[in-house]
């Protein structure tokens, strides 16, 4: 009871969020029912794939939820949020990597087959540890969350802004992708990890581990849309608004921006890291191509085309967009880039505040 | 706010309905990149399944159904291909897939096929150390291309001193490793051998091709042993040509350089320098002629040229053809059982046979570059020679091998502890 | 009379004979077998030094124009071929055939063994050539090539040989000989000569020498010369990776200019600016095609062409999108980003998803040899002259035309500009396309240093940003000393660190130099100047 009446005073005076999070759990358990209980040759079955698709976009739509909070409301454009992303993944990844053990391809309990080719005779010391999946989650959240308060004391403090924020964040995600590609780095280099076999004791390839997966995803996805409906309603969310729309003059009456700015940018990242946590079991491979630049700014324009600064706004851009790629990939292979490229220039000349500025405009516009 | 809902449900609806699709064709599935980095190489695949498709209809499809090509385009981003390769088998229920060309996409593909017992015939040459039940590999394993081109090196042209030099991913590294092991023992020492690795898409040369000239002028012949990935051969060519090092200086032996990177470049600097394959377009066979002919035709251009692993995926697709007419249908075992002994023409004038480990007999050429990007054959193997899926000289494969056939029915036998490692 | 009629027939006939007896000799080309070819190789240029038809066959040889008849074994030249038809003249007579088909001649085929072959023999056959680049080219060959036998022919070169680079190697080789045969004081005198020069051989040679003498004196001296050679090897490493670092500084000075111009007027962020210098690439291709005989000046006709094109689909897109995005920075990125996926498509579309073939023209090919340990090759040499040009040229309209004064203008304070009465809107798309266009014109230098594909504009766009954001937005004596600082610090890390390391130091070096100057090098000055 005590918890409804939580959910419920967060969500208080956010009708899109309401309607947002209620239609994808209806999606969810619909899907799930669907491709669990329902036998494969009915007509109301739902394959694996379509469940596996949409953990993909669920786990999307979290991390434009990350976006959104540091962009919207923030005002910090972050072009380098993936690699939030990926180091999150990549902690995931190397737990799975462990649970592997001597079901690899060379056989070897301790070391992952990518190891055994790569001739090293011990597993690294930045491998201990990862067999324990308590362990492997807190690092999920720690090792972005230290990358973004040192990156962002560092930028924030020497007062680093606009477009030269952004940029510096590309620069980071782009070394970081340089780096995990070098073979000898120990993280599986070009190849990435991948291979996984099971999940906490649960096989990764079953259906009932799919859904189970799917069914977290979404929740995680709402915990962290409540959380920062929670910040943002809150007084520190309005000072937060303020730094965005006038940072000199919060800065005059008191506040020390920086810190504001670090302690969203750390949430942001530990967000974005997690969304990286649940994308890798449910796609099944990681590789140093999420750290890439043109990745990070893909999640941008995801938010973009939802609508930022409204938190609703960017899952369902990560769910419109991520579809439209999927159905373009499949349908017009040889045009999809000429489709993807026109919706971004379209959605940014004409509807520069996204989908849920379109939908605002045709319901107010009903109302009137 | 319903219609998100109703969206769901029709959604669901057509992917059920989907289930009961006629079932009088034979789906095909083609998963190259279209887009993307890899898209250079990989669209040529693409038509050339298309092309095979067109011609087998024409003789009337297989098992007197018509064959269907399903495209999809995992757009060079890996995770792509896995999520196209669940699509292909789960929704468009395709029989037998042709595709991938780098060895992430070929891996992240792999626990999806071996999950939903798909079929995949890979193309290109790769590093080995794999071998699946799913994945029928048509394209050259070490042993059918490195390992041989060294030989060359050693034998017909006396190289002493090596440079192995590679783009930083598994192909390479793979390779060289399997190159270094070799080439020690056959006594050369290791100051005799430098390796070097650059990132994907290096373009500023200057310095390696300067380390290059160096170490190749103490006087004993050195070669560069070259496992460059494709795009980055172009600006490493123009550096070594305008450093002035020739091929008669010191020859370059390429193994991911073929006809359709050479149409990018300008050759006249590169004559002399050298490149493995199994197969040039300046073959002599009428196979090859008849097949390059179609091949302009298709495609409509005169001046496309061919290259090895579009052989290697006309071998593949001709494998499967067979095998699907001797096993009278296109499930997956039956096939993937009625197609080991095998055999059809390969474009050189001989045969290509399916082995137990899922790799095909090869014959190897080395062939110099000519002025106008095609290949002059200067020798080859006098016999076709079988893929090795684990290599003889790593000493983690060099117990193992692959065998899918019954009682073996393993990839990964170690044959000194007799025990099946690995999942496989 | 008769004694002159016979002796005349006597010489006839031996010269007859003699040339029978090459021709006889040459027609063993037509064997199959490498080896073979080999063989006749090398008793041909034993025996048949001094007829200039061998220097002819050679020639030939090497180009891939020998051929021979099938029937006849004779040895013919190709001179041209139509299709099938193949248009040729017999070696020994000089005589043109009439046409003759594909199939009844075989072209002589060499390897690389038989090529290293036939230009050694071919060096010591020009040695004694007329022009003065061939007998260099020979005796550096001579000099790669050394063996004792070629003893008399330097004695005999250097007797006659007047220009001085080709008495240096002379006399290089002549050293080297000395000091791996002779013995005495020559063998000591020439050990010391040999400190002085850097080829490779004679690296080779004192490093035979200290390893195989017995005697202290020679050693000593040897392992002297060899530590000279060493420091002067040093050095000119030094000076190389210099230039190295140089040519990286101009490709990157040139691919972040236009980025520099329309980032400093009009704080965008073009994400399209990677595929207007890939256009420009394309504009220098597809000149080439169009003018395929014209190739020498494909480059410069280029320069002009690529700018032109560029700078109007630079235009476009200012007009088309980005004005009406004014004053929404960040919402330009997204849209450049879309339209640079339309680009790169369009692209793959017209032309093809293949790299495309972009030919060097002969003055920009090779390098000048300042000596065996320093080669500046041609094409980086002009490309740092050209981006210093360009720069030069940008400076000039940026500080002294009205144009320039105008953007200036408009960068430093768009409203007062326009109340002077400047219509900021056209400066917007002059300055666009002025970036535009010089994209462009970086597009095609990058076309001869690098692949020309649909991909290219994707590896320059971070760098370029990179370089804009170290030098200080808006600042053109930034970018150029931020491009070639940036390039320097990476050729000198390079071969410490290997080239992937040596690219993550430099990135995170810039995010640490933003945090103490976050506005770059040399800041932007204005009150529009903040954010």
């Amino acid at each position: 009871m005590n918890k409804e009446s939580v959910i419920f005073k967060i969500l208080k005076n956010d009708k899109g969020g309401k309607i947002v999070l209620s239609i994808l759990a209806v999606v969810v358990f619909v899907v799930s029912v669907c491709n669990l209980f329902v036998p494969s040759d009915s007509a109301f079955y739902i394959s694996t794939f379509t469940v596996t698709i949409l953990g993909k976009y669920l786990a999307f739509a979290l991390l434009a939820l990350a976006l959104d909070l540091v962009w919207g409301y923030l005002g910090v454009l972050s072009l380098g949020h993936g690699a939030f992303f990926a180091l999150g993944g990549y902690a995931w990844a190397m737990y799975l990597m462990r649970q592997i053990g001597d079901r690899g391809v060379y056989g070897n309990p301790d070391l992952p087959d990518f190891m055994v080719f790569m001739n090293l005779k011990e597993l690294p010391w930045f491998w201990y540890g990862f067999d324990n999946p308590l362990f492997a989650f807190i690092m999920v959240m720690a090792v972005p969350a230290i990358l973004a308060f040192v990156f962002g004391w560092f930028a924030f403090k020497s007062r680093v802004t606009g477009v030269y924020l952004s940029i510096i964040t590309q620069a980071l995600t782009y070394a970081l992708m340089l780096a995990f590609f070098r073979n000898d780095m120990g993280f599986g280099g070009n190849n990435g990890l991948t291979d996984f076999k099971d999940i906490l004791g649960f096989d990764l390839s079953s259906d009932s581990t799919r859904v189970g997966l799917l069914i977290i995803t979404f929740l995680c996805l709402s915990a962290g849309y409540l959380l920062c409906r929670f910040i943002i309603n809150s007084r520190l969310g309005r000072v937060v608004i303020s730094i965005r729309d006038a940072e000199s003059r919060v800065r005059f009456l008191g506040y020390k921006v920086a810190h504001y700015k670090v302690f969203i940018f750390v949430v942001s990242a530990i967000l974005a890291a997690i969304a990286g946590a649940l994308y890798v079991p449910q796609v099944g491979i990681i590789n140093p191509g999420v750290f890439s630049p043109l990745f990070s700014i893909e999640l941008v324009i995801w938010v973009a085309i939802g609508g930022r600064g409204t938190l609703y706004g960017a899952i369902i851009g990560a769910m419109v967009v991520s579809f439209a790629s999927t159905y373009f990939t499949s349908a017009l292979p040889e045009v999809w880039l000429y489709a993807l490229g026109g919706l971004f220039v379209v959605v940014t000349l004409y509807l520069p505040k996204g989908i849920v500025g379109l939908i605002s405009q045709l319901t107010s516009r009903k109302a009137a | 706010m319903k219609r998100l809902f109703a969206k769901a449900i029709v959604t669901s609806a057509l992917l059920g309905g989907m289930l009961v699709h006629a079932a009088d064709t034979i789906k095909v599935g083609v998963l190259h990149s279209l887009s993307g980095t890899m898209a250079i190489s990989e669209t040529t695949l693409k038509d050339t399944v298309l092309m095979l498709i067109d011609e087998q209809n024409k003789k009337g499809g297989i098992l007197g159904k018509k064959l269907e090509p399903v495209v999809v385009d995992p757009a060079s981003n890996w995770p792509l291909f896995a999520e196209k390769m669940r699509g292909l088998l789960t929704k468009d229920k395709v029989d037998v897939t042709f595709g991938c060309w780098t060895s992430v996409s070929r891996k992240s593909v792999l626990p999806v096929v071996e999950e939903l017992n798909g079929l995949l015939f890979y193309p290109v040459q790769y590093e080995g150390e794999e071998s699946s039940k799913n994945v029928f590999y048509t394209g050259a394993s070490p042993n059918q291309q490195a390992i041989p081109a060294v030989d060359y090196l050693m034998n017909e042209m006396g190289v002493k001193r090596w440079v192995l030099a590679g783009t930083d991913y598994v192909y390479p590294r793979t390779t060289n490793k399997i190159l270094e092991a070799y080439l020690k023992a056959k006594g050369v020492p290791a100051s005799d051998i430098m390796i070097n690795y650059t990132p994907f898409g290096h373009s500023d040369w200057q310095s390696i091709v300067s380390d290059i000239k160096k170490f190749g002028s103490t006087g004993a012949k050195t070669a560069v042993v070259s496992t460059i990935n494709g795009d980055a051969n172009v600006p490493f060519y123009k550096e070594l040509g305008n450093q002035g090092i020739s091929s008669s200086d010191i020859p370059v032996v390429a193994f991911s350089v073929g006809e359709e990177e050479l149409s990018g470049l300008d050759t006249k600097p590169l004559v002399g320098h050298l490149a493995a394959w199994n197969y040039f377009q300046s073959a002599e066979s009428d196979m090859n002629t008849k097949f390059i002919k179609t091949w302009k035709t298709f495609i409509k251009d005169d001046k496309r040229v061919t290259n090895d692993p579009m052989e290697a995926t006309y071998i593949g697709f001709n494998l499967w053809v067979k095998a699907v007419e001797k096993a009278g249908t296109t499930n997956v075992d039956k096939v993937s059982d009625a197609i080991i002994g095998l055999s059809v023409p390969n474009l050189t004038g001989g045969t290509a046979t399916m082995l137990k480990n899922h790799h095909i007999t090869k014959p190897v050429l080395i062939g110099e570059i000519q002025e106008n990007g095609q290949f002059e054959t200067v020798w080859s193997t006098e016999k076709e020679v079988p893929g090795d899926a684990w290599s003889d000289f790593l000493p983690g494969s060099k117990d193992m091998i692959s065998d899918w056939t019954k009682p073996v029915n393993c990839g990964t036998y170690n044959t000194v502890t007799k025990k099946c490692s690995g999942t496989n | 009379m008769n004694f002159l009629k016979i002796l005349l027939l006597n010489l006839l006939f031996i010269s007859f004979s003699i040339a029978s007896n090459f021709q006889i000799d040459s027609s063993a080309l037509s064997t199959k077998s490498f080896k073979e070819k080999e063989q006749v190789l090398e008793n041909l240029l034993e025996n048949y030094k001094e007829d200039e038809k061998l220097d002819v066959l050679l020639q030939n040889m090497l180009a891939g124009d020998l051929y021979f008849i099938k029937a006849t074994n004779e040895l013919v030249i190709l001179e041209t071929k139509e299709d099938n038809n193949y248009f040729v003249k017999n070696l020994i007579t000089d005589e043109s055939l009439s046409a003759m088909d594909k199939n009844e001649l075989s072209k002589v085929k060499i390897n690389n063994k038989l090529r290293g072959v036939i230009k050694s023999g071919l060096a010591k056959i020009n040695l004694f050539s007329k022009k003065t680049d061939k007998r260099l080219k020979a005796a550096k060959n001579i000099l790669a090539n050394l063996e004792l036998e070629d003893k008399e022919l330097l004695a005999q070169a250097l007797q006659s040989e007047k220009n001085s680079s080709v008495r240096d190697i002379l006399l290089e080789s002549d050293a080297n000989l000395k000091a791996k045969f002779s013995a005495g004081t020559e063998q000591l005198e020439a050990v010391k000569l040999l400190g002085g020069f850097l080829s490779s051989k004679s690296l080779e040679t004192l490093n035979y020498v200290v390893s195989n003498s017995e005697s202290e004196e020679l050693k000593e001296v040897a392992n002297e010369s060899l530590k000279e050679i060493e420091n002067s090897k040093w050095f000119y490493s030094l000076i190389e990776t210099a230039f190295f670092g140089l040519s990286q500084g101009s490709v990157l000075l040139l691919a972040a200019i236009g980025l520099a111009i329309t980032f400093g007027v009009m704080k965008v962020i073009n994400m399209a600016h990677g595929e207007l210098i890939m256009i420009g690439a394309y504009t220098t291709y597809t000149i080439q095609q169009l003018m395929p005989n014209l190739i020498e000046y494909s480059i410069i006709i280029a320069i002009p062409a690529a700018f032109i094109v560029s700078g109007i689909v630079g235009i476009l897109i200012e007009r088309l999108v980005i004005r009406h995005l004014y004053g929404r920075p960040l919402e330009t990125l997204l849209a450049t980003f879309g339209v640079s996926l339309i680009l790169q498509q369009l692209v793959r579309s017209i032309y093809s998803p293949l790299n495309q073939e972009v030919k060097t023209p002969s003055w920009m090919s090779g390098a000048l040899e300042v000596n065996s340990s320093l080669f500046l090759t041609y094409n980086r040499l002009y490309i740092i002259i050209f981006g210093i040009v360009v720069f030069l040229s940008v400076l000039y309209v940026m500080k002294k035309t009205s144009l320039g004064l105008k953007v200036r203008a408009v960068s430093q304070n768009r409203p007062i500009a326009r109340a002077m009465g400047i219509k900021s809107s056209y400066i917007d798309a002059a300055t666009f396309g002025i970036g535009s266009g010089i994209a462009g014109v970086a597009g095609v230098a990058l076309s001869q240093l690098t692949n020309v594909g649909p991909n290219l504009g994707q590896a320059y766009i971070v760098d370029s940003f990179m370089v804009v954001v170290f030098g200080g937005v808006g600042n053109l004596w930034g970018t150029l000393i931020a491009a070639f600082s940036l390039g320097e610090i990476n050729k000198f890390i390079e071969p410490l660190a290997g080239a992937v390391l040596a690219k993550v130091i430099i990135l995170v070096f810039i995010i640490l130099f933003i945090q103490k100057k976050p506005r770059g090098l040399f800041p932007q000055k204005g009150r529009d100047a903040e954010d």
